[in-house]
């Protein structure tokens, strides 16, 4: 039996005010490694919804059970998927659903590394992409949701964690 | 000095090609590389070949890297070759698991060039 997931020894962790502060961290600590480049919270942005037609999502189980996403356009997509493989020109359409895909699995492994309960009891999904942006998400009802909305070369790129209760 | 070979299992393309970017920058420039997208595919790399280092993710699907590190144990010829293990993964839990297996270190996503190099130099004895 996996022992992080052990629903014997399980306990759930709930999120706190601290998190946004962790998740923020987290998504500007994964940029500046992997993409060189350092990204700021885009200001009055508290209120808005995300947008953006490339959607990555990872999935949490265990202590903490949600989806981590990350959604910006796919001109950005492209232009983080330049930075990430250190190259001038154009890149593969098919590397740039993979480069988003990795960093929103870095972001969420990275989130979770900073919260000791989630660090050894919270698996991650494989994650996926959804091209496109006419969908809507529904977060679940009473769950925690937190979104960020950070600013890469001016554009927005939204970090959103939705929890279950 | 012989030609290292060194074989990326990950089941991203981009994290394969970033992690290949830093073995060169770490002076391993006339290394040759080979890729898997998972560990299914990497037995059947080890099978064919002689590697002098594996750099392998934990999360995959098909098989993931820990099940890759198990059956690898159980083929004499590549249970020499060092492993480290290049992840998100934030449990200790299975970091421990790895290294218990056979792994010999660990590298945690997001990572920069600078600790590739300290972590993979050192297992190929080469540009001390």
């Amino acid at each position: 039996m996996n022992t992080m997931l052990d629903a014997k020894t399980l306990k759930t962790v709930r999120p706190d005010a601290t998190w946004p502060t962790l998740l923020d961290c987290a998504a500007k600590e994964v940029f500046k490694i992997m993409v060189q480049t350092d990204i700021a919270t885009m200001p009055n942005s508290e209120d808005g919804t995300p947008t953006g037609d490339t959607t990555a999502m990872v999935g949490l189980a265990g202590a903490l059970c949600g989806v981590l996403s990350i959604r910006c356009t796919s001109h950005t997509a492209e232009n983080i998927t330049g930075r990430m493989l250190g190259t001038t020109g154009a890149v593969k359409p098919s590397e740039v659903p993979d480069a988003i895909a990795e960093i929103c699995n870095m972001v969420a492994g990275n989130f979770k590394a900073k919260i000791s309960m989630l660090a050894e009891h919270c698996m991650l999904s494989v994650p996926m992409v959804i091209r496109g942006d006419d969908y809507e998400m529904v977060t679940i009802a009473n769950g925690a949701h937190i979104a960020l909305c950070l600013e890469y070369d001016g554009k927005p790129i939204w970090v959103c964690l939705a929890a279950h209760p | 000095m012989s030609k290292q070979r060194i074989l990326i299992v990950d089941d991203s393309s981009v994290m394969r090609k970033i992690i290949e970017r830093s073995l060169r920058q770490a002076g391993l420039e006339q290394a040759e590389v080979v890729e898997a997208g998972n560990g299914i595919e990497a037995l059947a790399q080890v099978r064919e070949g002689v590697f002098d280092l594996i750099l392998s993710d934990i999360n995959m699907p098909a098989m993931d890297g820990i099940e890759f590190l198990r059956q690898l144990a159980t083929i004499e010829s590549t249970k020499s070759v060092p492993v480290v293990m290049v992840t998100t993964e934030g449990s200790e839990s299975r970091v421990v698991e790895a290294l218990s297996i056979g792994a010999k270190g660990y590298i945690r996503k997001p990572f920069t060039p600078d600790q590739i190099k300290e972590r993979v130099i050192p297992l190929l004895g080469v540009l001390r």
